[in-house]
Order: structure tokens, then C-alpha cells, then sequence
């Protein structure tokens, strides 16, 4: 085993190809991926794989998913490549009528094993078709893992995991990262789907968060840190099952919650997280409990209107103490 | 655009006379099975949605019947037919329409979701056009695999005005798919009259502008259509890429079992009952020399095989509770009573 510094677009690549070596039915499909993907995901694969296994398709996102998913049911495991994930509003029926439901409603014929990977979030001012997260979205469809990863290692360990297993899984790449380095070791181990990584230990609070966010979040625990408030990090890195038992056990020493991330607040991931953590621990088990997410906006353009919509480190260190003072 | 000329068949002696019987017959079953269960439905035995396919048989058995078991099919709403021309079973599927234990989909998917793939039904859809993705992309799985099994896609007059459509037949063609697309053309979408929604020539001229060459059948003519399918299948097979058969028929009910469609003028109903496929194909048999009693007979095992196939539906169990949790996924699933 070998470990080394990679960015985390870097450390998704390897992970593709070390899993289309190890299986071959496994292969990728999308614009532009046998030119490398238009994040370089898939680099040099064109050249190892062949054309067969790394098929540039049409602009046509219904028929990237649906043909995935068609292939699925002969036997084959594609990695379906939605460029970003806005785009897949144009397969929406493949995913969620079809993808979602062909396991079910043919009484367990068949397990459609696809990995849909959808690059989402802010990037460059990308405006509002082009930066959404809506993770909360495929949280609330049964039939589906969904999945969103904050750096290199983790990034590579659960996109192993995602192809290996027959559920459809939906990969969440957060673009914002993609050039964040960290220590990736090889050969990539699967890491399970489901299970948080605790990112940091401390008694003052729970901070659950997850995807691209996560870098202005430990920035966040480093500045609480210095005024000496320990926040118990949990990374849920899987939305879909999500790893409820980990932040209770959390939540049950620091008495206090909160919840950040990228997406808009209302409805988000985040009013799951809370509304559990009421349920299992009662009315009164919790000294405080926030969320920290978008306004319901739309993502605008320009860089100051865009600032507003951010979840910034300054935010969640306020937020923080709001409710470390309650 | 070609329009196929029906074949009398002559040419292929004992094993063609056989073939032509297994279209009568597998007829013969689709007609029983869809009035059986419409009756089921106006008894109250089946609940949801019930969309058959009566007038229609000859399209479903003249594609189905020059398919292998190892062929795939998927098909849209209306798919009775194509389920059991493909060899679906006949309890399974009836016990489906009902929602008891021994469906096909173990009654979690009723009528619009049958699907054997044991037999290489992966399913009917509910959505208009779903299907076409599906198999596009199964093709594109088989030729993967060196398979010589080929991809056989189902769909309406209605599904052409919807995106899959033609998304499905560019890529199919461009990369030379064994895809076979069947346009069913009953001429109705829904309560809508397919001619006053959809632009330009139709199907075939479609499919042909994307270089998918197109045959045009009488689809009450199962001869016909047979003899489209053997060639277009052959070709499929044979690497030349995808094709279409573009089928006209007439749906001789309403779009759903409640739905009387007595917008439609009552002549041009009686016109198309007068043309009853199946009555045609008898009528041709008995004038080339055959028994009229064994097609007579042929009629009455259909009848008597989807009168078990209700009685036994009606006395299967509902399925247990906790049926309802399963199949969902591996990970995350819920079970009864909380999550897993």
C-alpha cells in the first residue's frame, strides 16, 4: 500500500479506473468522458479502456440515465456521468421513475447497479443552473443511496464502494473541491456507504455537515478552537442512509446541535437531521439546536449577490456561538 | 419508407403451418386474457388502472413470436400482448393483475408493471416512452457482451411527440445498436387523436430522417407483420443497426377499462371490429385448407386457460405486510415497524 498527496478530482479518477480493472463490466458513460471528462475524472481512460467502455454520448441526459439503467438490466454496471448535476432535471423521469422504481415494482427482478454521478454546488459563479445542491431532493426518494463526499480520501473510498454495490447509487462529486489536495492510499479500500467520519472531537457542540462545505467548516472549528470551543466534527459523507446513530451518540455528550451545509435551509437535509434527533432524544433533550443553509433564493451570479447565499466560515463561527449562547 | 407486402407463407411448408398457428394461438390467448381480466375489472376483482390491448394482438404476436427467449422486450402501458407473446407466464401475469402473492412482481406492480424477466420481458412502463431508453441502452449492454440476443422496444403513436423518442432512435443509430423499435400505432394517444397532435409525415419518416430505416405494416394483418419482423429482426441481428416497424392498428376499447371513448364515431368502431385481426387470420387459414373445428378448438383452450388463469388469481392470498418493504434496496432500506 502506498499513500500520497492528490487533489480530490485526482483521487475519483483513480478510483474509476482501479475499479474498471478489477471488474469489466463496469464502464462510463456521458459527454465528453472519453476526452477526459469535463473535469479530467476520467482521464486517459479512453485510451486504456476503448471506446466501448468509455462512450462520449449525445447531449441527451434522458437517455444517458435511461440507457444506463437499461444496460444495468443485462448485466452490465455503468457509471452514469451527468456533467453536472443540474443537467439531470432533464433525465428526471429515468432516475426517479424508472431507476428508483424498477427494483420494486418488478417484485425484485432486477437491481438496477448504476452509480449516477452528479457533480453539484457552487464553482466559479456558475449562477443558478449550474451550482445547486439538492441532495435533500433524493434523501426523500426510496430506492436510492445517496452520497456526498468533502475530500480525496474519502472521495475515492466511497466511489469504490458506490460501484461495487447493486444499489443505484447517487454520487454527489463536490466540484468545489475538486482541486482540494489530501493523503489518498493505494489500492483504494471501499469505505461503507452509510457510515459518518468523525472529523474531529470536542465537548462544546455537534457540528454535522458534509460535500463542499466541509473546508469552511474546519476553518470555522479552527477559529472556535482558539477561543477555546471544541466542536465535535461529524462529516455524514453518506445523506442516504445517513449515520443517525453516530451524530446521536454525539449529540447525547455535547447537548447541543447544529447543522450546516450548502443547500438551502428550508426543507434541506439539515430539517431531517433535527426533526430525528427530536425523536430520539425527546423535546427536551437538547439545550439547543440550529441549522445554517442557504436563503431560499436562487444562486445568483454576481460574486457579492452569490456572497449572500455562501455559507461562510464567519457564518458558521456566529452561528456557533448564537448557540453555544442559548 | 417500405411497405411490406404480406407473405401467404407458402414457401416455408410444415414448419411455416406451425408458425402460423402459434400466431393464431398466442392471439387467440391475448384476446382471452385482456377480456377476461376487463371483465375481472368491471367485476371488481382487479383494482387500478387496466389498459388492454384489444384489436392490437396481431403486432404483439407477429413481433414477439420471431423473438428468441434470450431477446429482451420492454413495453409501455398497453403490454399484456407483448408480455405473453414473449412467454410470460399466464398465472403470474394474471395473478399480478390482481395484486396477489405468485404476481410476476409479486403484486407490486399490478398491470402497467408486468414484467418476467425470465423470459426476457424487462417490463411495461407507465410512462410514455419510458421504455425506449431502456431497451436503447439494454442493446447497447448485449452488444457489450458479443451477445446475439437482440433488444425489441414497444411503444405508441404518442411516445413519438415525447424527447426519449428521439433521443433514443439518434443514439441507437449512431452507435449501430441491435435495437428493434416497434411503433404500435392505434392511432389514439390517450382521448386524443394521434394525427391532430403530431406534425410532419409520423414515425417512419422520423426514424428514417435519423438514418433508421423504417417498414410500414397493416398491424391487423399479423402476417404481415410477421414477415416485417423476421426481416427487421434479421437485420438487428445480423449488425446492421437499429429499425423500426411502424404498425397500424386500431385499439378497439377506450384508453382504460372505464373509458368508454364514445367520442369516436360508433362506424368507425364497427369497421375496425369487422377487420378483427384474429377473425382475419382464421378466415385466411380455413380458405387455405385448414380445420376449422382445431382453430374453433384453439379459441376455446384460450378461453378455458384464462378462465383457471382468474379463478386461480381470485383465490391466491394477498400478499403478507411485510412484502411492502421489500425490493426497495439493499442499503437503507426501511423495515416494518421503523427503519432497518
Amino acid at each position: 500500500m502506498t499513500t500520497s498527496d492528490m487533489t480530490l478530482v485526482e483521487a475519483m479518477r483513480l478510483a474509476a479506473l482501479q475499479e474498471m480493472r478489477r471488474d469489466r463490466r463496469v464502464w462510463v458513460m456521458g459527454e465528453d468522458v472519453a476526452r477526459g471528462g469535463l473535469w479530467g475524472q476520467y482521464k486517459g481512460f479512453l485510451d486504456e479502456f476503448g471506446p466501448e467502455r468509455v462512450v462520449s454520448t449525445p447531449i441527451s441526459e434522458a437517455t444517458i440515465m435511461g440507457a444506463g439503467l437499461g444496460a444495468a438490466l443485462v448485466g452490465t454496471r455503468p457509471i452514469i456521468e451527468m456533467r453536472i448535476f443540474d443537467f439531470v432535471m432533464c433525465a428526471m423521469d429515468e432516475l426517479v421513475n424508472q431507476i428508483a422504481k424498477i427494483r420494486y415494482m418488478f417484485g425484485g427482478q432486477a437491481k438496477p447497479s448504476v452509480v449516477v454521478r452528479m457533480p453539484h454546488g457552487m464553482w466559479r459563479n456558475s449562477a443558478a443552473q449550474h451550482s445547486q445542491m439538492l441532495e435533500a431532493w433524493f434523501a426523500h426518494l426510496p430506492g436510492v443511496v445517496v452520497v456526498a463526499p468533502s475530500n480525496p480520501a474519502d472521495a475515492a473510498g466511497l466511489l469504490v464502494e458506490a460501484i461495487r454495490s447493486d444499489d443505484p447509487v447517487l454520487y454527489f462529486d463536490p466540484k468545489n473541491l475538486f482541486q482540494l489536495t489530501g493523503p489518498v492510499s493505494e489500492p483504494i479500500a471501499p469505505i461503507p456507504l452509510g457510515r459518518a467520519r468523525h472529523a474531529r472531537s470536542g465537548n462544546a457542540l455537534t457540528l454535522v455537515s458534509w460535500s463542499a462545505i466541509m473546508p469552511a467548516v474546519e476553518e470555522a472549528c479552527d477559529s472556535l478552537s482558539k477561543a477555546g470551543i471544541e466542536v465535535d466534527l461529524i462529516d455524514l459523507r453518506s445523506i442516504w442512509p445517513w449515520d443517525e446513530n453516530a451524530v446521536v451518540a454525539s449529540v447525547q455528550r455535547t447537548g447541543r446541535l447544529l447543522v450546516v451545509h450548502e443547500a438551502v435551509t428550508t426543507s434541506g437535509f439539515g430539517a431531517e437531521i433535527v426533526a430525528s434527533l427530536v425523536e430520539r432524544l425527546g423535546p427536551g433533550g437538547m439545550k439547543a439546536v440550529a441549522r445554517l443553509g442557504a436563503p431560499r433564493i436562487p444562486i445568483p451570479f454576481a460574486p457579492p449577490l452569490e456572497a449572500e447565499v455562501k455559507v461562510t466560515p464567519a457564518k458558521i463561527v456566529a452561528a456557533a456561538q448564537a448557540l453555544l449562547a442559548r | 419508407m417500405v411497405v411490406a407486402a404480406p407473405d401467404n407463407g407458402s414457401s416455408r411448408g410444415e414448419d411455416n403451418a406451425r408458425h402460423v398457428k402459434a400466431l393464431f394461438r398466442t392471439m387467440c390467448r391475448i384476446r382471452a386474457f385482456e377480456e377476461t381480466a376487463l371483465d375481472a375489472h368491471k367485476a371488481g376483482e382487479i383494482p387500478g388502472p387496466l389498459h388492454v390491448s384489444i384489436g392490437q394482438e396481431g403486432v404483439a404476436a407477429g413481433v414477439c413470436l420471431n423473438l428468441r427467449i434470450d431477446d429482451r422486450i420492454t413495453s409501455n402501458h398497453r403490454g399484456h400482448g407483448h408480455a405473453l407473446s414473449k412467454g410470460a407466464g399466464v398465472a403470474g401475469m394474471m395473478r399480478e393483475l390482481y395484486g396477489r402473492e405468485g404476481g410476476h412482481c409479486r403484486g407490486k406492480g399490478g398491470s402497467m408493471h408486468i414484467a418476467d424477466f425470465s423470459v426476457g420481458m424487462l417490463g411495461a412502463n407507465g410512462v410514455v416512452s419510458g421504455g425506449i431508453p431502456i431497451a436503447v441502452g439494454a442493446a447497447q449492454g448485449l452488444k457489450m457482451q458479443r451477445s446475439t440476443s437482440i433488444a425489441v422496444c414497444f411503444f405508441g403513436d404518442g411516445a413519438i411527440n415525447r424527447g426519449p423518442f428521439l433521443e433514443g432512435l439518434n443514439w441507437a443509430a449512431l452507435y449501430k445498436l441491435p435495437v428493434l423499435f416497434i411503433c404500435e400505432d392505434n392511432g389514439v394517444a390517450a382521448f386524443t387523436r394521434a394525427d391532430s397532435v403530431t406534425a410532419g409525415p409520423g414515425v417512419a419518416a422520423r426514424a428514417e430522417s435519423l438514418g433508421v430505416p423504417a417498414v410500414t405494416v397493416d398491424g391487423n394483418d399479423v402476417l404481415a407483420v410477421d414477415v416485417a419482423a423476421r426481416t427487421l429482426s434479421d437485420a438487428v441481428r445480423n449488425g446492421d443497426g437499429p429499425r423500426l416497424l411502424h404498425a397500424r392498428t386500431y385499439r378497439w376499447t377506450g384508453h382504460t377499462s372505464t373509458d368508454a371513448a364514445a367520442w369516436r364515431p360508433p362506424e368507425e368502431v364497427a369497421a375496425a371490429k369487422a377487420g378483427d385481426p384474429i377473425a382475419r387470420l382464421e378466415a385466411r387459414l380455413i380458405a387455405d385448407g385448414m380445420d376449422a373445428s382445431e382453430l374453433a378448438s384453439i379459441r376455446a383452450a384460450a378461453s378455458a386457460e384464462m378462465a383457471a388463469a382468474r379463478e386461480d388469481a381470485k383465490a391466491a392470498p394477498w400478499p403478507q405486510a411485510h412484502v411492502a418493504y421489500e425490493d426497495v434496496q439493499d442499503l437503507g432500506a426501511f423495515t416494518m415497524g421503523g427503519r432497518a
